[in-house]
C-alpha cells in the first residue's frame, strides 16, 4: 500500500497529508497499517506515535507547539488538539503595533 | 567543474557583458542596444530612480563586479542624480573592461543605441578570452528564495533545499537564505543554530525588526486560510519557509550587497532599518533575487507551489517546483519536480540530491530552463540601512540640491 503520508524529518512525531483520506479508509503510516477513524484534507497533520498532553509537536525536526490533550497514534493533529508555545509574538506584536 | 577567473580572485559561473541604465531616462536606449546584440551574455540591469540613495549605489556597484559579469557598459542621461563616477571608479578598481555613455552628449537615441551596440559587441570579444580556472564546491554562492507558495512549498521543496544546503555546506561552499518576515514565529529555533550566543542574539533582533516593519506596513501573520491548509501556529507557518535553510549551523548576517565574509550558512536580513520609509521592504520575488545576486550569489534556487516562471540577469535561477498539479501544469519552467514527494515517488532526501546535483551542472555550464526560455527580469529600489548614519537621511534628495 502507498503511503500518503510524508515525514519531513526523522525525528517528527507527526506526518502529513499528500492525498485526501477519508474516514474509514486503511493506510499505512510509518510501517503500520491503521484505519482512519476521521477525514483528512492534504497538508494537514497525523501524529505517528502518541503524543502525550503538554508533549511538544515535532515537524520539520522541531517544536511547532504542544498537545493541549493526549493524543493517539493515527489521530488528526490541528487546532482541536494542540496550541502555539509562542506566546511572546503575541506580546511583541501588541506591543510594536501602538 | 570550470569557472571564469576574475582579477580580484573570485570565480563565476557565466561571462556576461551587463548593459546597465542609470536612470529611467535611459532605459529605453540600454533595452535597445542589449536588444540588438541579441546574445544570452549580453544582459539588462538598471536603476530607475533620479534621487541618490546609499543602498542602490552599493547594489549597482556589487552587481557591476558581480564574478559571473566580465564587462559593463553603462547608458546614462547626463543629469541624473546617480554617482556615475563612483560606479566607473569601482568598476576600473575591480580591473573589469567598462565603457560609458552619456545620451546628451552621443547625439540622442539612435545614435547612442549605435554607439552602444559596437561597443558591447566589442566587449563581449574582448571577455571572450577570459581566463578558466577549476572552480571548486567550496566556492560556489548559492542563495534560496520561495514564491508563489502554498501548502506544498513547506512539505517537499522548501525541505528539499535545506538537504541542498546542508550538502554544499558539508563541502564548505557558502549558502544564503532570507526573508527575515516570514521567520517571525521560529526565530528562538533559528538562534540555537547560531555559531555564537552574540550572534544568535543578532538573529533574535533581525526578526523583531522585521515584525516591527511587517506590522506598521499593515501585514497580518497568521491568516484563517493557513489553518484551512493544514497549519496550526505561527511557528509551523515559518518553519516551512525556514526549512529552506537547511539544519547546518548558521555562521552570519549579511545584508543586501553585502558579501559573505567566510564560507558557511548567512541568512541576509532584507529589512530595512528604521520607520518605514520607501515601502514594502521586496515589492516582487525578483527585488530578493536581484540582492541575493549583488551579495555574490552565483545560482538561485527558487521554489515554488503555485508555479512562477522567472529567471534572473546575470546569475541562473533553477526553479523547484513543490506541488505535482503545479509541476504537471507548468513542468516547461521547472527546472526540478519536488511534487514527486506528494506522489510518494521520491523522499525529501532524494529531491535534495537532485537539487544537489543540478547544482553542479548549472555551475558547469548547463543552461537552466528559465535561460533558455531568455528569463532576465531585473528590479532594483530603494532601501535604507544604517539609521545611525545620519548622513545617508539628509543625503535623500537630488544631487544638484547638495552642493
Amino acid at each position: 500500500m502507498q503511503t500518503k503520508f510524508v515525514r519531513v524529518n526523522a525525528n517528527d512525531n507527526v506526518v502529513i497529508c499528500c492525498q485526501r483520506i477519508s474516514a474509514g479508509e486503511q493506510v499505512t503510516i510509518g510501517e503500520q497499517q491503521f484505519t482512519m477513524t476521521t477525514t483528512i484534507e492534504v497538508g494537514h497533520k497525523v501524529a505517528s506515535q502518541a503524543i502525550g498532553l503538554g508533549e511538544k509537536i515535532i515537524r520539520y525536526g522541531v517544536p511547532i507547539g504542544s498537545a493541549t490533550t493526549d493524543i493517539e497514534f493515527g489521530e488528526h493533529v490541528h487546532l482541536h488538539n494542540m496550541k502555539s508555545d509562542y506566546i511572546p509574538s503575541h506580546t511583541r506584536q501588541s506591543r510594536v503595533g501602538e | 567543474m570550470r569557472g571564469f577567473k576574475r582579477a580580484d580572485g573570485r570565480k563565476g559561473i557565466r561571462n556576461t557583458v551587463v548593459v546597465a541604465y542609470l536612470v529611467e531616462c535611459a532605459h529605453h536606449v540600454a533595452k535597445t542596444i542589449v536588444a540588438k546584440v541579441d546574445h544570452d551574455d549580453v544582459q539588462l540591469i538598471g536603476f530607475p530612480g533620479c534621487y541618490p540613495n546609499d543602498y542602490s549605489l552599493q547594489m549597482m556597484e556589487k552587481l557591476c563586479t558581480h564574478p559571473n559579469v566580465g564587462g559593463v557598459l553603462l547608458v546614462s542621461l547626463g543629469c541624473e542624480g546617480f554617482n556615475r563616477e563612483q560606479l566607473i571608479g569601482t568598476i576600473e578598481a575591480s580591473k573589469r573592461p567598462v565603457e560609458t555613455l552619456v545620451i546628451q552628449q552621443c547625439g540622442g537615441t539612435k545614435s547612442t543605441i549605435d554607439l552602444g551596440v559596437a561597443k558591447a559587441s566589442a566587449m563581449l570579444g574582448d571577455i571572450a578570452s577570459v581566463e578558466r580556472a577549476d572552480l571548486d564546491v567550496s566556492e560556489l554562492v548559492i542563495g534560496t528564495i520561495c514564491g508563489g507558495s502554498d501548502g506544498t512549498s513547506g512539505m517537499s521543496a522548501n525541505p528539499a533545499v535545506g538537504v541542498s544546503f546542508d550538502l554544499l555546506l558539508a563541502q564548505g561552499a557558502t549558502c544564503i537564505f532570507e526573508e527575515t518576515g516570514e521567520l517571525i514565529g521560529c526565530e528562538q529555533i533559528m538562534a540555537e543554530r547560531a555559531e555564537t550566543p552574540e550572534l544568535g542574539e543578532a538573529l533574535l533582533a533581525c526578526v523583531e525588526k522585521a515584525e516591527h516593519y511587517y506590522t506598521k506596513m499593515g501585514y497580518g501573520s497568521f491568516a484563517p486560510g493557513n489553518a484551512e491548509g493544514g497549519l496550526t501556529t505561527q511557528e509551523e507557518k515559518s518553519m516551512g519557509a525556514y526549512a529552506k535553510s537547511g539544519s547546518s549551523k548558521i555562521n552570519g548576517i549579511i545584508t543586501p550587497g553585502e558579501i559573505p565574509p567566510k564560507n558557511g550558512l548567512f541568512l541576509m536580513d532584507v529589512v530595512p532599518d528604521g520607520e518605514p520609509m520607501f515601502g514594502f521592504p521586496n515589492i516582487s520575488d525578483n527585488a530578493e533575487i536581484v540582492e541575493l545576486i549583488a551579495s555574490g550569489a552565483l545560482m538561485i534556487l527558487f521554489t515554488t507551489g503555485r508555479g512562477s516562471v522567472v529567471g534572473s540577469a546575470i546569475s541562473p535561477v533553477i526553479k523547484i517546483c513543490a506541488n505535482p498539479e503545479t509541476y504537471r501544469n507548468l513542468s516547461e519552467d521547472m527546472d526540478i519536480n519536488a511534487g514527486s514527494v506528494i506522489d510518494g515517488n521520491h523522499t525529501v532526501e532524494d529531491i535534495g540530491q537532485q537539487i544537489y546535483d543540478c547544482v553542479l551542472k548549472v555551475a558547469s555550464g548547463q543552461q537552466t530552463k528559465s535561460e533558455a526560455l531568455g528569463h532576465k527580469e531585473f528590479i532594483l529600489t530603494y532601501k535604507r540601512f544604517n539609521t545611525s548614519d545620519t548622513t545617508t537621511i539628509e543625503a535623500i534628495g537630488p544631487a544638484c540640491l547638495a552642493h
